[in-house]
């Protein structure tokens, strides 16, 4: 299973890797951060990621289902080494090339900076030997860590990613030990980073916890997934998700609330794309424009600017009305596209996304929507006893933002599990045989471009009064995109899975105007999601939480159950003769 | 008057005239199967009753009204329910959740319900879901039990068809249109899935359309025998009298060698 040509062309592939991510400036703009204190760099660990992957890969050998992997640790690290070795050499032959012919002009990138920051600071020709000897290190250890017994490597693991962790988002652990500043300045170097010895104790805490607690957390959740919708067990983990999203925001600062904003504009745009696209089987690219109509329907309606019509009105009194326009928005682009299926109807939506974005911009409709200039002055949401609460008072508005998530996640629920769900399940199924089972096509198509319509008009009326200002730039085709990313990576039809999502992707990675937690990223956001899109579909297609219809666990085989039939089954004539079938 | 009376149906695919003027009709209780050499049009005939194919020409006269021209929903709704011959399930559905969806036409709840779970809305959840196990329980343990909370695609494929004939009786139909309801089933399946057809028209008062190759099936089962070829009716009546039919014959097995050596 072990081939030596396997194990090249896995080095050949970490060698291309690191070169690319390199060449691209990802690795200079990542060191500029600290995650351990002095001794590790983002930069680094994003370097020498890809060479210990793909050397735990050489030694686990080509995948084969018939067999177990063998786990040897000085085997696996011989063939990790020669996946670093040939990886780190190739990656120097690369910034060799770089350093002898000047290439910025057709890559701004590839500079001495880019050799710099790959080889520690070193140049030609020391630092390329350095980089390559690491790499090989690196690649052993990867090797080898694979070969270790399962209770070590899990320790490793969890040690490892509970350091990156704490590392990785400092900001908010930061941000939530905001009251205690001193434990912050103990954790934390002075410019950023871990402290080693710090890293070392959260390590060894990690590790010790899951050896302690092996088992029972999965255990624990299996508990919950498993329970009755209606048990006790079940009531109480909402009832604890509940309060937890009351007093959270309480305890974190401004930055993280309006980050937590920004993530559920996104999560209710994922629930309503989720209706339209996981349940009902309606790929709709152009779902921003419901998005638009949201804002530039609360925008006209409760601005007092001399841009747009300026009514003024109050938000609360907006927002039905909102609701009304997206819904005929929703009709409008449901009833010309309804006897189109898959690749067309994507197409179609496409183009409606972008009408609604030009016809927003054009001369024609500047006296009511601004043109280029936009809607200004919005006013917040106005609370009795509180005043207007805008995107200026995060802490406050993230209540906001949760309210409608919430609605929307039993709306979606609600749904899910109801006789318009099973039609809509159906017709994403099967939609010929839908409409012969007597399900009207018709009507359940519109009805759920009305319903992820009118969620997504929630987001944009939200967002209206957040931000106080609406730009056309702010509605353009790569949020719909972004939004469907979120909801195919967190599981398509998923409730949980689209929140997850949305966390992961506008959360970490940052959305298409605002950074996330990791602000590196943001230059590279696309990047990343589209490696992470092809990441998902190759390994994981149903997504981070997949919903229960589409990865139902069969309880047996067959022939199991029909060894079950055989047993208590009174079957009207015969008996088990399935089996033979 | 009969339940269901055809005349004159045309359906043509470019040159090809997959229905060329079919008669046809069918009684309240009665079981009819219609037969045929491969190409002749069955199949044809059942997508256009059932709405899924538009007709070129004829009518289609279902409990005295036309359904011609048709939505295929409406016409199941009507009360015209059909299976396929390459069973058509909704894969990742559940298996009581398949039937579910055939009550689909026979409710009523809507958005509003929904949200706001009405005392009608939960009423009505109840009841699909007992009249839908009802109607698995027809046929007997095999699709009952924990099998209710499987996925359709994780069952064999004699399931899977009663499965299909439990989704289209879940829409109550009155008029049940089977398309080669025992094709890939073992002689014993067969054989109980005879009895079931007689079981759906005794008991559960339907009218029956069989297509069907297997004649054992068709003697067993029908009231009356129809054959086509090459979208015409070339025979119709008894099965003792239409399995003589020399024109039927021909139809299956071409003509006698010695016609060819004149």
């Amino acid at each position: 299973m072990k081939s030596p040509a396997y194990t090249r062309r896995l080095g050949l592939i970490a060698g291309t890797v690191m070169s690319f991510t390199g060449a691209i400036g990802m690795i200079q703009t990542f060191n500029e951060r600290t995650l351990i204190n002095p001794y590790l760099r983002m930069g680094d660990l994003t370097l020498y990621m890809t060479p210990f992957v793909l050397a735990w890969l050489a030694a686990r050998g080509e995948p084969n289902p018939l067999h177990e992997p063998e786990r040897e640790p000085m085997a696996g690290a011989a063939q990790g080494a020669v996946v670093g070795l040939i990886a780190g050499a190739l990656t120097s032959v690369f910034l060799l090339v770089i350093n002898t012919f000047d290439l910025t002009e057709f890559f701004p990138n590839m500079r001495p900076a880019t050799i710099d920051a790959m080889t520690f600071d070193l140049g030609v020709p020391v630092g390329l030997v350095v980089l390559t000897a690491v790499s090989a290190f690196v690649g052993a250890a990867g090797g080898y860590i694979f070969g270790l017994p399962e209770h070590i490597r899990r320790g490793l693991g969890r040690a490892t990613g509970w350091v990156l962790a704490f590392a990785l988002f400092e900001v908010v652990v930061a941000d939530i030990l905001s009251f205690a500043d001193i434990i912050v300045d103990v954790i934390y170097g002075p410019r950023g980073g871990l402290q080693i010895w710090s890293a070392v104790i959260i390590g060894a805490l990690a590790w010790w916890l899951s050896a302690r607690y092996q088992g029972q957390v999965k255990e624990f959740s299996n508990r919950v997934r498993g329970a009755d919708a209606k048990s006790r067990l079940r009531r109480s983990m909402i009832a604890l998700g509940v309060f937890a999203a009351i007093v959270l925001p309480m305890l974190l600062g401004g930055i993280l609330n309006e980050l937590l904003v920004n993530v559920s504009i996104f999560i209710l745009m994922g629930l309503g794309l989720n209706i339209v696209v996981g349940y009902a089987g309606l790929l709709d690219l152009g779902y921003v424009a419901f998005f638009a109509v949201g804002a530039y329907g609360t925008a006209v309606l409760t601005s007092t600017s001399e841009a747009g019509i300026g009514l003024g009105l109050n938000w609360w009194l907006a927002l039905p009305i909102v609701l009304v326009m997206a819904s005929i928005a929703g009709l409008m682009v449901g009833t010309p596209v309804i006897r189109m299926r898959g690749d067309y109807l994507a197409i179609v939506t496409l183009g409606f996304g972008e009408i609604v974005r030009i016809l927003l911009l054009s001369d024609w409709l500047t006296p009511f929507f601004g043109g280029a200039q936009g809607i200004r002055r919005i006013p917040g949401i106005p609370v009795p006893f509180i005043g207007e609460v805008s995107g200026t008072d995060p802490q406050l508005f993230i209540y906001f933002m949760l309210l409608f998530v919430g609605l929307a996640v039993y709306i979606s629920y609600r749904a899910q599990n109801s006789r318009i769900g099973r039609s809509w399940a159906a017709m994403r199924e099967d939609e010929d045989v839908a409409e012969a089972t007597g399900i009207s096509t018709v009507q359940a198509k519109l009805l759920a471009f009305v319903a992820g319509a009118i969620v997504a008009s929630f987001a944009g009326a939200l967002f209206s009064a957040k931000v106080g200002t609406v730009f056309t730039n702010s509605f353009d085709v790569l949020v719909s995109i972004i939004i469907l990313v979120l909801v195919i990576v967190g599981g398509m039809g998923s409730i949980p899975g689209v929140m997850v999502g949305a966390l992961v992707l506008i959360g970490i990675l940052g959305g298409p105007k605002s950074p996330g937690l990791l602000q590196e990223f943001s230059e590279f956001k696309l990047l990343i999601y589209g490696g992470l899109l092809v990441f998902m579909m190759l390994t994981r297609p149903e997504g981070l939480i997949p919903s229960v219809r589409r990865s139902r666990e069969l309880h047996a085989d067959e022939l199991t159950q029909d060894a079950w039939l055989d047993k208590g089954g009174d079957f009207a004539r015969g008996d088990g003769e399935e089996v033979a079938t | 008057m009969p339940l269901l009376e055809i005349n004159g149906l045309k359906k043509a695919f470019g040159g090809v005239k997959a229905l060329d003027g079919v008669d046809f009709h069918i009684n309240e209780n009665e079981i009819v199967s219609v037969i045929g050499p491969n190409g002749a049009g069955k199949t044809s005939f059942f997508n256009v009753i059932s709405g899924m194919f538009p007709l070129d020409e004829g009518e289609i006269v279902f409990d005295g009204d036309n359904l011609a021209h048709h939505q295929p929903n409406e016409i199941t709704r009507r009360g015209i329910a059909r299976t396929f011959q390459n069973v058509r399930l909704f894969p990742n559905l559940t298996v009581l959740e398949n039937v579910m969806v055939g009550q689909h036409c026979r409710t009523s709840a809507g958005m509003f319900g929904t949200i706001f779970q009405t005392k009608h809305q939960r009423a009505e959840e109840e009841m699909i879901s007992e009249k839908s196990k009802e109607i698995l329980s027809f046929f007997g343990t095999r699709l009952a039990g924990y099998r209710h909370d499987q996925s359709a695609d994780s069952l064999s494929y004699a399931n899977r068809r009663r499965l299909e004939i439990a989704r289209a009786l879940g829409t109550e139909p009155r008029l049940l249109l089977l398309d080669e309801p025992t094709a890939g089933m073992n002689p014993k399946e067969t054989i109980e899935l005879t009895g079931l057809i007689g079981k759906m028209r005794d008991e559960r008062g339907l009218t029956v359309i069989v297509i069907s190759h297997e004649m054992k099936v068709v003697e067993d089962v029908s009231d009356r025998v129809v054959v086509l070829d090459h979208g015409v009716k070339i025979a119709e009546g008894h099965y003792d009298d239409v399995s003589t039919n020399p024109d039927v014959i021909e139809a299956y097995l071409g003509r006698p060698a010695e016609k060819h050596n004149d």
